[in-house]
């Protein structure tokens, strides 16, 4: 079978569920969205990819060993929470500041954001972890298998 | 150090967690790396035991948010002595995963899935949220769980699906009875609920929801009749975690339960009592008739851990500053002795190949060091003075008679003498005798890594046998600590008081 419809319209599809999903994460700070749910919607991109393609070429949409995101994504999310500590503030404080960026006009930037942006690896992260072992049935690395 | 201290029993094992993902998984590093940040964390642990006694009750507004409405660290007597012994049976369970651990479970995560473990425990103890509280249990058991787990082996396989699922279940309990109390007092804060559970007086709702949240924290504990999966599960992983999940894991439910108790419930001298103490009697007579059955060594220690949980739940259930004093006492020389005598059952397998008791006999001979170690342990988990064992029943006991709960004393008394007995059984059987089991000479343990395992086991014996000579000290610690549990005023005042200010 040559599911060419699929394969068509996902290729479309990845760059608007990637954008949106960007989308998410940004506004999440103050609208609904979020770390969590941006990384839900970038994995959901990756496993109609391995729906349509191949579990391999759809973990390969994301060139950063699966461990290495999600280590990454959790030292972004305690980091924001010891950075504070480091300012003699709470664990987890965090500070926003308004300010005007070319093109974009005045937009609040939050620390709150880097949280979510660990969030969000951490996600991506174990989607590409489980879309991997699901596929080939083995657990830990990417590789050869089945 | 300032309020943050409380916070980094939980970042520290965090930050060592994702430093040894992050790493590559050189087992060397990877367990220098553990050894060094847990011993770093039991060290804060004490700083902070010193802090909360030279200051009081310490709270920290994570996120600065005020109480009730963000979440809160708290560290009280007894959270922080907790943390502290989790932390130093971590560092000996550590250092028995060392020379024990196969490479192929290191290779897959075995140190920072066991510094995860430790930063829900330790969450677990601190927090003064109850959905928090959930939520590190949350942590704590999907550490757990793959803990339980890695390595595949069928037997493992088997038990922890048992395992998760019974747990699903609590935690699906727990949830519910979280919304049922946020439902009615429309608050999570423990503090703030302590407060609005005064005003409501006797809302069967909250009834409802104590029974509940009992139910959870039993399962959690494997009080009677919630035991059944304990047993065998426990003996699934490899002797490191065993021992670590025998020790400590329970006791995370009984410091829930010990928590929500004396916070927000309160013990009646009615059905709370009557639950209560029926829960102990029961525990105890059931894990130890449980260890009589068994001829392996590590389920009956496994069964043990049913019967010492009754003891703490007698505690609780007299609920006058001496039982409780006895109680946590107890939960303190359960976690150090308990990891110690899975250690030795450990070793005992190392050097003989079985944990079977019919298999194994003279190791005393053999071996005279174990021997010893496993004696002075078996004795202080029986309660022989003057070691730590000791002075966790007497409490409990003189409590029992100062109140006149007869019934429960005497079932105290005589669960003890059988735990004796258990542990005589295992002396009698694999260390006196002739030598049968196939001796070391078919299994390659040479003397040093022999010399080097009885390593950890032995600081846990030196911890138990100074709890119990530092008597003084130590039950002192206790009685203050209960006595703090027995005024939650204190506790609401530092939480709310200050919290509402700012």
């Amino acid at each position: 079978m040559n599911p060419l419809i699929l394969r068509t319209s996902v290729r479309i599809h990845l760059y608007l569920l990637t954008l949106f999903s960007f989308y998410l994460l940004i506004r999440g700070h103050n609208e609904p969205g979020g770390g969590f749910i941006a990384g839900l919607l970038t994995a959901s991109a990756m496993v109609l990819q391995a729906l349509a393609f191949d579990a391999r070429y759809a973990s390969s949409l994301v060139p950063v060993r699966e461990q290495t995101l999600i280590g990454l994504g959790l030292l972004l999310a305690v980091g924001t929470g010891v950075a504070s500590m480091l300012f003699g503030r709470p664990f987890l404080d965090h500070v926003f500041h308004h300010t005007f960026l070319p093109f974009l006009g005045e937009v609040e930037l939050a620390s709150a954001v880097v949280f979510d942006i660990g969030v969000y690896l951490v996600v991506v992260g174990v989607a590409k972890w489980t879309i991997l072992t699901v596929a080939t049935g083995r657990a830990g690395q990417s590789g050869p298998g089945s | 150090m300032s309020p943050n201290g409380l916070a980094l029993p939980v970042v520290l094992p965090m930050l060592t967690g994702i430093a040894l993902i992050l790493l590559p998984r050189r087992a060397e590093w990877q367990r220098r790396i553990s050894a060094v940040s847990t011993a770093v964390g039991f060290l804060i642990a004490v700083a902070l035991i010193r802090q909360v006694r030279a200051e009081g009750i310490q709270v920290l507004y994570v996120g600065d948010f005020p109480a009730p409405f963000g979440i809160v660290f708290v560290g009280d007597l007894l959270s922080t002595l907790l943390v502290a012994l989790n932390m130093l049976v971590a560092a000996a369970v550590l250092w028995y995963a060392f020379l024990t651990m196969d490479p192929e479970r290191e290779r897959f995560f075995f140190y920072p899935l066991f510094q995860f473990l430790l930063m829900g425990i330790n969450g677990a103890f601190l927090t003064g949220d109850i959905f928090n509280l959930f939520v590190w249990f949350e942590v704590l058991l999907i550490a757990s769980y793959i803990l339980l787990t890695l390595g595949g082996e069928p037997y493992q396989l088997q038990e922890g699906f048992k395992y998760v699922m019974i747990n699903m279940l609590a935690s699906t309990l727990f949830l519910v009875s979280v919304s049922v109390l946020y439902g009615t007092l429309g608050t999570l804060n423990m503090a703030d609920m302590a407060v609005k559970i005064a005003e409501v007086k006797d809302s069967p709702v909250v009834a409802i929801a104590s029974v509940l949240l009992l139910i959870v924290f039993g399962i959690k504990a494997a009080i009677f009749p919630l035991y059944f999966w304990l047993p065998r599960s426990y003996v699934a992983p490899p002797g490191a975690v065993t021992a670590f999940f025998g020790g400590v894991m329970t006791k995370v439910g009984v410091y829930a339960m010990v928590r929500v108790y004396t916070l927000l419930f309160g013990v009646d001298d009615g059905f709370t009592y009557t639950l209560l103490v029926w829960i102990a009697g029961l525990s105890m007579v059931v894990g130890i008739l449980g260890t009589l059955a068994q001829m392996d060594f590590k389920r009956i220690l496994t069964w043990h851990i049913i019967s010492q949980i009754g003891y703490m739940v007698m505690g609780l259930a007299i609920f006058t500053p001496l039982a409780l004093a006895g109680a946590i006492y107890y939960v303190a020389h359960i976690m150090v002795v308990k990891t110690a005598l899975f250690l030795a059952s450990g070793v005992t397998e190392k050097l003989t190949g079985t944990t079977n008791l019919k298999k194994m006999s003279g190791l005393l001979t053999t071996h005279p060091a174990l021997g010893a170690l496993f004696f002075v342990g078996g004795l202080s988990l029986a309660g022989v003075p003057p070691l730590s064992g000791f002075f966790g029943k007497f409490t409990l006991i003189q409590a029992g008679l100062a109140e006149g709960r007869y019934g429960i004393v005497a079932t105290a008394v005589g669960v003890s003498l059988f735990t004796l007995f258990s542990m005589i059984k295992i002396f009698r059987t694999s260390f006196w005798g002739e030598v049968r089991h196939k001796a070391a000479a078919d299994r390659a343990v040479d003397l040093r890594t022999y010399g080097a395992l009885l390593g950890p086991l032995a600081l846990l014996v030196a911890v138990s046998v100074g709890m119990g000579l530092g008597a003084q000290f130590t039950v002192g610690y206790v009685l203050e600590s209960a006595h703090q549990l027995l005024q939650p005023s204190l506790y609401i005042q530092a939480v709310l008081g200050s919290g509402l200010g700012s």
